[in-house]
């Protein structure tokens, strides 16, 4: 036994002695966590609204004060031209222009019906659809509040709620995602890197051939990496807590277990890339372009697997970090328990076990 | 002679990738407290059958013994009573001198106390005590050579193997290196070196010279100079390559 812990102390000391390792560990969690949460939003703020009221009438002042008093939109002036549009957009002055018709307010009183017309610029497609989305809902509450006295025979009065995230905050998507981004990502990458550095240096062959078991030599070197991996998880948490109120509602030990299971199952992922891995650039390449872009793009991290190409959304069935961030958004956000996420476990545990297995396979193709 | 004293045994000794054989038939034996040089071109598979007698791969066939013991069933046994140096020197970089010691000590299951002493006797003689704290990168290549020998033999195995241990240093400091070869079989540490410096063989207790996968001399140096009718090793090396 003490040779292990002899073995795991200089792993430590590996670690703490190389400052770009160090950064990996420590720095890049937080700069990520702090960068999606201000930077990356999916929610709209200040977008640059220019007014064409053809009317200038009571309604159409009032309902453009709504909008621009609602705080997602800023005054970009007013228009009176059909071609200033195309200006506004080209000069990247307004985002969107709504226009008014002509006699607003009397169309309105006599044929309860008048029209707006919302013009975006589309070249930001996101931006476009949130704006469009948000304009509306303002439009909406404001005329449904003008009318509440008129009883309409047939009208249809639609209220939404957003469960799990009534303010529809971007972060709450971001932590979980990033959870199974940054725990892939030291877990995987920096343990295929750091056993790929031993068959680099020639330090594994001396290992292999001192009395130390290989299962003791895989442990060793990744028994760091499952302490610090875990102290990043709850450190995302503790972020997410208290710099974004991202709450953890279910309980905390069930979402630490989870995170274990999740951590194992990556170090056992970066286990089996070094077996295949000559080299630690080799061991990079291959966790980045193997792990990383598959990480972001198909666990439904930023995009929904939903919307895929079926063929896609099969393949997101094999990246680990789609079910971990359905077990982690459950738990952190809807505060539910293990009965409704067994299945995500299971999947995560099955996975484990075909990783530790397959490596410890190519490690015997290896010494025959 | 009795079998007792041969450290290793190896007898038909085969290892195949694939098609392709890298030893064949091997068979040899290495007595207690010998220097027993392992020469051969690059690729003649002096690499692969030493990694076979340290248990870094398993043989395709043939008897093998290390230590006494069955380099099938014992593998673990063996590795208690061998030391290994590989070609790159092979100690941590970012860990110190002292450091490097005690891991591979520690890993060879050797107490606290006898490391520290130990130590100190290593570092005192190879005058190194001062260096002690500092990482080994920051160390000359010959030092790194002498202190990865003493590392390898620093838990008094019964064998130790060298592949080639001399690759990349100076003359002089390979005739120092080979002193501490012989200061280590003084201990009873038996030797088994490879290299392809035909000079170093003559340092050698005995030799074989492997070609293509087969063993096609094993003697004493002075034995196969004379056998091949040559003034040193390099023309028996050529001789034999010739062939």
């Amino acid at each position: 036994m003490n040779r292990f812990f002899g073995f795991v102390k200089k792993e430590f000391q590996h670690i703490f002695r190389d400052m770009r390792t160090l950064l990996i560990l420590f720095g890049l969690p937080i700069v990520m966590i702090i960068l999606f949460g201000f930077v990356v939003t999916t929610e709209i703020r200040d977008v640059e609204v220019g007014i064409w009221d053809r009317s200038m009438d009571q309604a159409s002042i009032r309902a453009t004060q709504k909008i621009f008093s609602s705080g997602y939109f800023v005054p970009a002036g007013y228009i009176d031209h059909e071609e200033e549009i195309g200006d506004l957009f080209r000069s990247g002055r307004a985002k969107v222009v709504v226009v008014f018709e002509e006699g607003f307010e009397r169309n309105l009183r006599r044929e309860n019906h008048a029209a707006i017309k919302l013009i975006t610029d589309a070249s930001d497609a996101n931006t476009a659809q949130l704006s469009l989305t948000y304009l509306q809902g303002v439009l909406m509450t404001y005329f449904q509040s003008v009318n509440q006295d008129v009883e309409m025979p047939w009208s249809v009065n639609m209220k939404s709620r957003m469960f799990y995230n009534e303010e529809m905050k971007g972060v709450y998507m971001f932590v979980p995602g990033l959870m199974a981004l940054i725990l892939m990502l030291i877990s995987a990458l920096m343990t295929s890197v750091t056993i790929t550095r031993e068959k680099e240096f020639g330090t594994m062959e001396l290992l292999l051939a001192s009395p130390l078991k290989p299962r003791e030599i895989i442990l060793g070197k990744v028994t760091p990496y499952v302490l610090l991996s875990f102290t990043n998880a709850m450190t995302i948490v503790l972020l997410g807590f208290l710099v974004f109120d991202v709450p953890v509602k279910g309980s905390l030990w069930l979402l630490m277990l989870e995170c274990m299971l999740y951590i194992t199952l990556a170090l056992s992922l970066g286990v089996l890339i070094s077996t295949s891995a000559k080299t630690q650039q080799m061991a990079m390449f291959m966790s980045m372009l193997g792990l990383m872009l598959p990480t972001i793009l198909l666990s439904g991290f930023i995009f929904p697997i939903d919307n895929m190409p079926k063929v896609l959304q099969w393949f997101s069935t094999i990246m680990p970090a789609r079910w971990f961030i359905v077990v982690v958004k459950n738990i952190m956000l809807k505060g539910t328990g293990f009965a409704f996420i067994w299945k995500e476990t299971l999947i995560m545990l099955g996975m484990t076990l075909f990783f530790i297995l397959a490596s410890v396979k190519r490690f015997k193709i290896r010494l025959n | 002679m009795s079998k007792r004293e041969h450290i290793i045994e190896v007898k038909d000794m085969v290892k195949k990738f694939g098609s392709f054989t890298a030893n064949d038939r091997l068979t040899f034996h290495v007595e207690r407290g010998e220097i027993f040089g392992f020469l051969g071109a690059n690729g003649a598979g002096k690499t692969t059958a030493m990694r076979i007698l340290c248990g870094l791969s398993y043989p395709t066939s043939g008897e093998i013994y290390v230590a006494g013991h069955n380099v099938y069933r014992e593998r673990e046994r063996i590795k208690k009573k061998i030391g290994y140096m590989s070609q790159k020197f092979s100690l941590y970089e970012d860990l110190t001198v002292s450091e490097n010691i005690r891991l591979y000590a520690g890993i060879y299951g050797l107490g606290r106390k006898q490391i520290a002493s130990r130590e100190e006797q290593l570092l005192d003689r190879l005058g190194l005590t001062y260096i002690r704290s500092r990482l080994i990168r920051e160390v000359p290549l010959g030092w790194k050579q002498k202190l990865a020998f003493s590392v390898a033999i620093f838990h008094q195995p019964a064998v130790v193997f060298l592949d080639e241990p001399t690759g990349g240093v100076d003359p002089i400091t390979r005739r120092q290196f080979w002193e501490m070869i012989h200061d280590a079989t003084e201990e009873g540490i038996t030797v088994f070196v490879t290299t392809h410096y035909m000079d170093e063989a003559e340092y050698c207790d005995r030799v074989s010279i492997m070609v293509d996968g087969r063993i096609d001399a094993l003697d004493t140096p002075a034995a196969l100079k004379q056998q091949f009718d040559s003034k040193n090793m390099n023309e028996v090396f050529l001789k034999l390559a010739r062939l």
